[in-house]
This record gives structure tokens, C-alpha cells and sequence, in this order.
């Protein structure tokens, strides 16, 4: 059903999707946690920053990243050397690209659901003899694990559907930053390419729904163990 | 037991508070605002006072002058909150077991504490129910027994039926009265209710007002101070007694009291002969006269001697009275005062109607 090119490139925009999520669902929870609770007043500075991939043009984003992280800048040189971690050109930097663009979406439902939480629910948790971290692991994250849900299905959805800031940063690079919208691109610009165009068109829309109905599942036993008989 | 000494400043508010107790049931009265919850807040330690001292069960836990502050989970406090606060994502046998679970180590063997409880709450029924399958009456059991299997050295209950209607406060209550007597536990009782206070703190009792303590001391000699019970209460104002039952007149439906050698009827009660009960005696409805009153329909005539007279400023007059060891108030008007020509040291009847006692005799079984 799926030729060798399609499988790869399914593959690698599964590979960049998975690892923006991953990377950035411990940095979500912590900026939602500091703009929930926080405050902090100067906190709208990084409320609005934590926002501006979701209204600035996406090529202008990609445009910032290559310039910021690229091989010849002073942050790009540091983390190669370093780190030997590189992003321009890479599925790396097509991750972080869909990292990027994917955090406002992720952090927003966190933040409401943290904002929901009743704090003398975690109150009652510290006098019963709970230590912060213990409120924190026993209270607080089931309570909002719904949010947690939803924003990681959000900012999957957005990291695999990356397409400006992506070919921006990282370009078009079969095998390596060729991911599904970018490869669909590719095709509808190739004369005779439509029907190659056209499976990867329904691989995406199948992956999209899977997304879905699984976040559903999910969503729905957490509900249920938490509120419904 | 209970000392605290302590100054908070809140934006548009300060708590100034020097009081300690010693009694098993501390009752905190005071009305909305006058800083009831945040004083229990920084007794809990969820509120870091700006300055002060507080010792809870013999331990101080927070001393500003030596840098102590015992974090709230360090400090043993079994915390009932207005609302149950429960865990909405465990299941009732989560949320009792949860205490435990970190309080394992210090106590062992709660297994048998753990039924105990659940029997003397009656929630053994509800252990495998969702909070949210509870009634509010329900929640409030379980967030008591929640809080007692945390092994607490003190319980704080903040109004814990102030959310609940007339007819799940009669159903809460009576396990609240248990608690201290089963669980050999300091509580600590706040409540804007009179009625609630009487009942379970009849020892001590601590007014708050707009932040400071307008009263700490004796929970009878509160109950004498009208201007203490606040516009909702002051008619409230009267006598504690604490009397035995005499003998039952089941053919009226009246229970016969004594009163140092004096009768006294009241409604029906359910207490055998023999048994103790807490009578609440407001001063308005206590009568005075002259001379032994007959052909009255009162039943109740105490011969009584004056102790004192005060004005209470608003043309009306609270006369102190004795009846052998017992202390009573009558709330009479100037000009009776002067027409019966009433003077401290002199004899005078008390007549108090029976019914005016109706729903002020107490069950007393367990000794607070």
C-alpha cells in the first residue's frame, strides 16, 4: 500500500512530530505552572512571547531561526561545538521548528486546566502530610492531566502539519526535512506528481484522525474515572 | 494546648491575635470577616503570619523570633474546610487512605484506626463511590474521617456545616460531638453559628472581631455578654446550665430537671434519670418577680438572690443572679427595675416558661 518514499517520509514526520512534542511537554508545563501561578507582574512579557509563533507569519519565524541557529551564528556554532547538536538543515531543526510553533498551542489548555484547579484541594493535600512535590505528583497533575492531553494532541497536530517556518529553517531535504505537508508540496509542484500527491494527502488525513480519536479516548477515561461514577 | 500570639497585615486588613486554651474543644466565634479562616490558615501553616508565635498540642510550630516555621505538612493538622475539598480524581477509600500514605511510617498499624473511623462516620457504605456521586452531607463525613486518618496531633474544623442545609447539619453534627471524646483530640471549632458553638465548645470560647480577640475565656461567662454575639445573636445572650435529670413526666411530655434542690420542666429528653444536660437559659426569657408568683402558667419558679444590676445602655437591664451554685441572667426593662425596686443582695423569683427551653436541652452523652 505504502512505496518505500511514502513509508520514509511518514516516518520522518511521525520521528519530527514525536520529538517536538517530547522535548517541549516539559517545558510547556513549567511555562504554564509560572502563568498560572506566578505573580509575577512582568509575566505578560513571557505570555506574549510564549504566544508570538502563533501570529507571526511562519517564514518569518523560519526565517529567525535560521539566523539565530545556523551554522555560522555565534548561538548555532556554540551548541555544534558543544553539543554537536545541529539544527539548519536537519530533521533536528524541523523538529525544534514544529517545537516552536506547536508551544503556544500546547501551553494554553495546560494553563487552563492548571487555572481550574481549586487550591484548597492542594491545601488539603499539604495538611494531610503531602510535601510539595508529592501535592504536585498526587493532586495537581491528575486534575490536570485533561489539559496535558489536550495540548499534547494540539501540538502534535501542529508540529506534523509544519510547513513555513520548516522549509524556511530546514528546507526540502528528501530523507532528512522532507516532512509530509512539505513532500505533498513537492508533488503538486511536479507535473504528474497529483496522485503521489493525493496518498500522502490521505496518510495525513489518517494519521490526523488517529491523533484524534485516541486524544478522545484518552480524554474521555480520564473524565470518567475522575467525575462519573 | 493552643497558644498563639501573632500580627498579620493583609492589604486592607490585620489580624492581632493573643490567646491560648487549654480545653479539649476550643470554639473560635465570630462573624464574617473578622478573620476566623485566616487565623485557621496560619494555624494550618498554608499562611506565613508576618510576626508571632503559635504552639499547637505542646509543639511550637512557627516562631518568627527564632526562625521556626514548621511547613504544613510537617505540622500534624487534621484541616476540615468549609467546602470537603476532596480528591475528585481518587474514589472515598482513596481519599481517606491518602493521609496515610505519608504517614505511614510515623503510624503503622492504622488498619484497626481505619475501620474505627469509617464505622463511627457510617461511610463504609461509600467506599467505593466517586466524590461526585456524593451528597454534600457525605463529602463533609468523608473529609472528617480524610483528615483523621492523616494521624493528626490537632483538628482544625472551619465551619465545616456552613455549606450544608438545616437537615445535613443535624446529620454531620452528632460526629462532629464524637470526635474529641474517641479520638482523645485538641479541636479547634470555628463557627458563626451560636447554636453550633454551645454545643460542641461549651468550655472555651474565642470572639473574634474585624482581627482581634474580643473574648477568650469560659464559654458560660461568653454567653453573658450580649455585646460579644454580635446583631444576629445578642438576644442569645443568657446562662449555661448544666443540670441532671430528675424524672420524667411522660403523661405531659415533660422531663423535670434539678437545679440545686429547684425543679425545673422542660420538653421531653431523651436522657435517662440520672444523666446530665446542658440547658441554654436566654435572659430575655427569664422573668422576674417580687413575690412567689401563683395561678401562673410558667412552671418554672426559681427562687433566686441578685448578685448585680448593669445597664445595657438601651433602657433595659441585665440582672445577675444565683440559684444555689448556679448563675443566671434576666434581661428586664429600666422601668421594671425600678418599680420591683430591685437591689443587689435581695431574694427575687426567676420565672422562666418551659417552652422557652424547648430546643435548648442538649444531648450530653460524651463528656467534651
Amino acid at each position: 500500500m505504502l512505496d518505500e518514499a511514502q513509508a520514509d517520509v511518514l516516518v520522518l514526520s511521525l520521528r519530527v512530530a514525536l520529538t517536538a512534542v517530547a522535548v517541549s511537554l516539559p517545558l510547556a508545563l513549567a511555562t504554564a505552572w509560572f502563568l498560572a501561578r506566578s505573580r509575577w507582574r512582568g509575566k505578560i512579557i513571557v505570555d506574549a512571547l510564549v504566544h508570538l509563533p502563533l501570529v507571526l507569519p511562519p517564514v518569518v519565524t523560519g526565517y529567525l531561526l535560521l539566523v539565530g541557529l545556523g551554522r555560522n551564528s555565534p548561538a548555532g556554532g556554540w551548541l555544534a561545538d558543544t553539543f554537536g547538536l545541529v539544527f539548519a538543515f536537519r530533521w533536528t531543526g524541523a523538529a525544534l521548528a514544529g517545537a516552536i510553533m506547536g508551544f503556544p498551542l500546547m501551553v494554553r489548555p495546560i494553563r487552563l486546566s492548571l487555572e481550574a484547579i481549586d487550591r484548597r484541594v492542594e491545601d488539603a493535600a499539604a495538611t494531610l502530610g503531602a510535601s510539595p512535590p508529592s501535592v504536585w505528583l498526587t493532586v495537581t497533575l491528575p486534575l490536570m492531566l485533561p489539559g496535558v492531553i489536550a495540548g499534547i494532541v494540539l501540538a502534535f497536530a501542529r508540529a506534523l502539519g509544519e510547513f513555513g517556518a520548516t522549509i524556511t529553517f530546514v528546507s526540502n531535504i528528501p530523507g532528512e526535512t522532507r516532512t509530509l505537508p512539505i513532500a505533498i508540496y513537492t508533488f503538486i509542484q511536479v507535473p504528474g506528481g497529483e496522485n503521489q500527491a493525493l496518498q500522502l494527502i490521505l496518510i495525513s488525513v489518517a494519521v490526523s484522525l488517529m491523533a484524534l480519536v485516541f486524544s478522545e479516548l484518552i480524554a474521555h477515561r480520564v473524565k470518567r474515572s475522575q467525575e462519573l461514577a | 494546648m493552643l497558644a498563639v500570639e501573632l500580627n498579620h497585615r493583609l492589604s486592607d486588613f490585620e489580624l492581632d491575635c493573643n490567646f491560648a486554651s487549654s480545653a479539649r474543644v476550643t470554639g473560635l466565634f465570630g462573624p464574617s470577616g473578622a478573620g476566623k479562616t485566616t487565623l485557621l490558615r496560619i494555624l494550618a501553616g498554608l499562611l506565613v503570619p508576618d510576626s508571632g508565635r503559635v504552639s499547637l498540642a505542646g509543639r511550637c510550630v512557627f516562631d518568627s523570633a527564632q526562625g521556626i516555621n514548621v511547613p504544613p505538612h510537617k505540622r500534624r493538622i487534621g484541616y476540615v474546610f468549609q467546602q470537603a475539598n476532596l480528591f475528585t480524581h481518587l474514589n472515598v477509600r482513596h481519599n481517606l487512605t491518602y493521609g496515610a500514605w505519608f504517614t505511614r511510617r510515623r503510624s503503622p498499624n492504622a488498619q484497626p484506626h481505619f475501620n474505627h473511623v469509617v464505622d463511627m462516620l457510617e461511610i463504609g457504605a461509600l467506599l467505593d463511590r466517586r466524590i461526585a456521586r456524593l451528597s454534600g452531607g457525605e463529602r463533609q463525613r468523608v473529609a472528617i474521617g480524610r483528615a483523621l486518618l492523616a494521624d493528626p496531633a490537632v483538628l482544625l474544623l472551619d465551619e465545616p456545616l456552613a455549606s450544608l442545609d438545616a437537615a445535613r447539619k443535624q446529620e454531620v453534627l452528632p460526629y462532629i460531638e464524637r470526635l474529641s471524646a474517641e479520638f482523645d483530640l485538641p479541636i479547634v471549632f470555628v463557627s458563626h453559628q451560636l447554636d453550633e458553638l454551645l454545643r460542641l465548645a461549651n468550655r472555651h470560647v474565642i470572639a473574634l472581631d474585624r482581627g482581634t480577640v474580643a473574648y477568650s475565656g469560659p464559654t458560660a461567662e461568653f454567653l453573658t455578654r450580649p455585646e460579644l454575639l454580635g446583631a444576629g445573636h445578642f438576644r442569645d445572650a443568657g446562662a449555661l446550665l448544666r443540670v441532671a435529670v430528675d424524672a420524667h413526666r411522660r403523661d405531659y411530655g415533660l422531663s423535670v430537671l434539678d437545679c440545686d434542690g429547684q425543679s425545673l420542666y422542660v420538653p421531653h429528653l431523651p436522657q435517662q434519670v440520672g444523666e446530665n444536660v446542658t440547658l441554654h437559659v436566654r435572659s430575655s426569657d427569664v422573668m422576674l418577680a417580687r413575690e412567689r408568683p401563683s395561678e401562673i402558667s410558667a412552671l418554672n419558679v426559681l427562687s433566686t438572690t441578685i448578685e448585680a444590676i448593669e445597664a445595657d445602655g438601651n433602657h433595659a437591664v441585665n440582672v445577675r443572679l444565683r440559684a444555689g451554685s448556679r448563675a443566671l441572667t434576666a434581661h428586664v426593662t429600666r422601668l421594671s427595675c425600678d418599680r420591683l425596686q430591685l437591689v443587689p443582695g435581695e431574694p427575687v423569683y426567676a420565672v422562666i416558661k418551659s417552652l422557652a427551653l424547648a430546643e435548648q436541652a442538649w444531648q450530653r452523652q460524651y463528656a467534651l
